[in-house]
């Protein structure tokens, strides 16, 4: 089969030829300078991360030995020969376990509650003032940017040591996460009901309560189970500064060298997190169907 | 005007049946689980040990401490805290970069398009779940015991960590893209490198360098704590401010921390735009 495939007269094709040249060679341009100032971006950071590269490499060893290490017992063999003696503390480790999940779990719902009386001042479309929503929307801003972590630090110092300033900690970065990712919600919510509710005369929280509230509640729950998810991450090393947990049994074996330990506390750790994903996934996909899942 | 006709209820309750008499277990079913829900909470705070008296008296002590913060204060370490803050931005910077630097040829392998053969993709799924299960923290941890303590540490186990993260997202970003470009080049001949360089990398690396942007954003945040372990930066300051009651050097340090985070976020927002265009941002 033959097709004609026609041919611009040169003097019209040279001017495009000239014009297609030219816009590819400015994107080529940009694309290197961007390239090199992206270099010597990392140059600098590498200067000031105090990189060295002779440490990395004659160390590396170390860190593959490392594995080596936390993976073999006192006597030399394998951790995997031997589960009874590799998992010996297991009855307390998870004791610790459950202490984690439960410190992420009041944790979670304090916070979730706290986001859900707030979110309403922070959304764009429900607030009922604009300085309030500003001051909310900073309040929660604040609650999440400073880490868990930090927190923890401070509250561990007024509540004394254990797992409550743990919890307090979570509570509070799981308020600026979830009270962000509510109004969010509720800011695409439908306005009209609302307008329905308040053409009988109800007043603020009547309508919230009957005309947003029904739209937006499933969004709620699944990103409330989003989050637990993560807070069983972030309190399993809450314990390294003191506020509950397993991290406290992990940065011990961790600091004292009890190398089998080590790894024995995160596979137990590894499990549980595989563990709640997956149940927390199947129930977000109960709560949602699958395909409006966010 | 019509008057109002009153409803025909027995019609209505023949056709709709379970409005009108829901079945006793659809009605007990969301009382039952917020009382377990609220159950386990209470359980929760016994268990976790949340009294009162100790409640109260935390917060009263709280209350000194943030009345002790004010006003913000870095005394004489100013520039101290100015070094800090630019480790931590190069722990961030750095430690992405090489995070997916490695992340990208592993995230080949784990992508259902590129690679048919289930024996290859589940272990390289389950390795990167498994990094990625370990905490950044954790990480910080070990490398401190490889390479000492220091910003060197902390960039490693930013790399390390994050290197879990993206293999995952990039082989989604990847699983995601058209079949037919690279179908286009195999058809001209190419070979499987070819395929995935002119086929599959156009199409990829925009939305890689998305995420990329974001996750230099949010590590901002995780290199700020990782120096709490000693892996440097401003979070080895902070945790040493906290530890030695010095109230108010923490409240300036957790504002800067406030600040440089916000500046990061609007900087990598503008590139992200420029990069992909405002609606592919997730």
């Amino acid at each position: 089969m033959t097709t004609a495939v026609s041919i611009l007269p040169s003097q019209q094709l040279a001017a495009l030829n000239l014009a297609y040249r030219k816009a590819a060679a400015r994107r080529r341009l940009r694309f290197t300078i961007a390239l090199v100032l992206f270099f010597a971006a990392l140059v600098v950071a590498a200067v000031g991360a105090e990189v060295n590269l002779r440490t990395f490499f004659t160390h590396f060893s170390n860190f593959v030995s490392y594995f080596g290490r936390i993976l073999s017992l006192d006597n030399g063999a394998w951790v995997w020969t031997d589960p009874a003696e590799w998992f010996w503390g297991w009855h307390k480790w998870l004791r610790l376990l459950g202490e984690t999940i439960l410190i992420s779990y009041v944790g979670t719902l304090i916070g979730a509650i706290l986001a859900f009386v707030l979110n309403f001042f922070a959304a764009e479309n429900t607030s009922p003032a604009p300085w309030l929503r500003f001051a909310m929307r900073r309040l929660l801003e604040f609650a999440r940017t400073v880490p868990g972590i930090v927190f923890a630090l401070i509250f561990v110092i007024a509540f004394g040591l254990g797992p409550m300033a743990g919890v307090l900690a979570v509570a509070i970065h799981s308020t600026g996460a979830l009270g962000k990712l509510f109004s969010e919600i509720v800011e695409n919510a439908d306005m009209r009901p609302v307008e329905g509710v308040r053409s009988t005369g109800a007043g603020w929280i009547a309508c919230m309560r009957f005309a947003v509230l029904p739209q937006v509640i499933a969004g709620y729950a699944s990103y409330t189970l989003l989050r637990f998810e993560i807070n069983v991450r972030e309190a399993s090393v809450m314990g390294f500064v003191g506020a509950g947990g397993i991290g406290q049994e992990l940065v011990v074996a961790i600091r004292k060298f009890y190398y089998s330990d080590v790894s024995a506390i995160l596979v137990t750790i590894i499990v549980t997190v595989f563990i709640i994903d997956i149940a927390t996934g199947w129930l977000r996909g109960r709560l949602l169907g699958k395909e409006s899942r966010p | 005007m019509n008057p109002v006709q009153p409803p025909d209820l027995e019609q209505l309750r023949a056709r709709h049946p379970d409005i009108f008499a829901r079945p006793a277990a659809a009605r007990l079913a969301t009382p039952l689980v917020a009382a377990c829900a609220f159950g386990i909470f209470v359980f929760g705070l016994v268990d976790l040990d949340f009294s009162p008296a100790r409640l109260l008296s935390g917060l009263r002590q709280l209350g000194w401490i943030t009345l002790m913060m004010i006003p913000p204060d870095p005394g004489s370490s100013l520039p101290l805290y100015l070094k800090a803050l630019g480790e931590t931005l190069s722990i961030a910077l750095l430690g992405t970069t090489l995070a997916a630097l490695m992340a990208l040829p592993i995230s080949l392998f784990a992508a259902k398009n590129v690679v048919r053969s289930n024996v290859v993709r589940f272990p390289v799924r389950r390795f990167l779940d498994s990094i990625r299960g370990v905490d950044t923290l954790i990480w910080a941890l070990v490398w401190i015991n490889v390479v000492g303590l220091g910003p060197f540490a902390g960039v490693l186990a930013i790399a390390v960590s994050d290197f879990g993260a993206f293999g995952k997202l990039f082989s989604e970003a990847i699983e995601a893209a058209d079949r037919r470009q690279v179908e286009g080049v195999r058809a001209s001949g190419g070979s499987a490198l070819h395929e995935i360089r002119f086929g599959l990398m156009p199409q990829v690396l925009p939305v890689i360098a998305g995420q990329v942007l974001y996750f230099i954003e949010s590590n901002t945040r995780s290199a700020t704590i990782i120096g709490i372990v000693g892996a440097g930066g401003i979070g080895l300051q902070l945790a040493e401010q906290i530890r030695v009651l010095e109230w108010q050097k923490v409240s300036f340090l957790v504002l800067m921390i406030l600040i440089a985070v916000a500046a990061i976020d609007w900087i990598s927002g503008k590139l992200r735009f420029a990069i992909i265009g405002r609606r592919a941002v997730a």
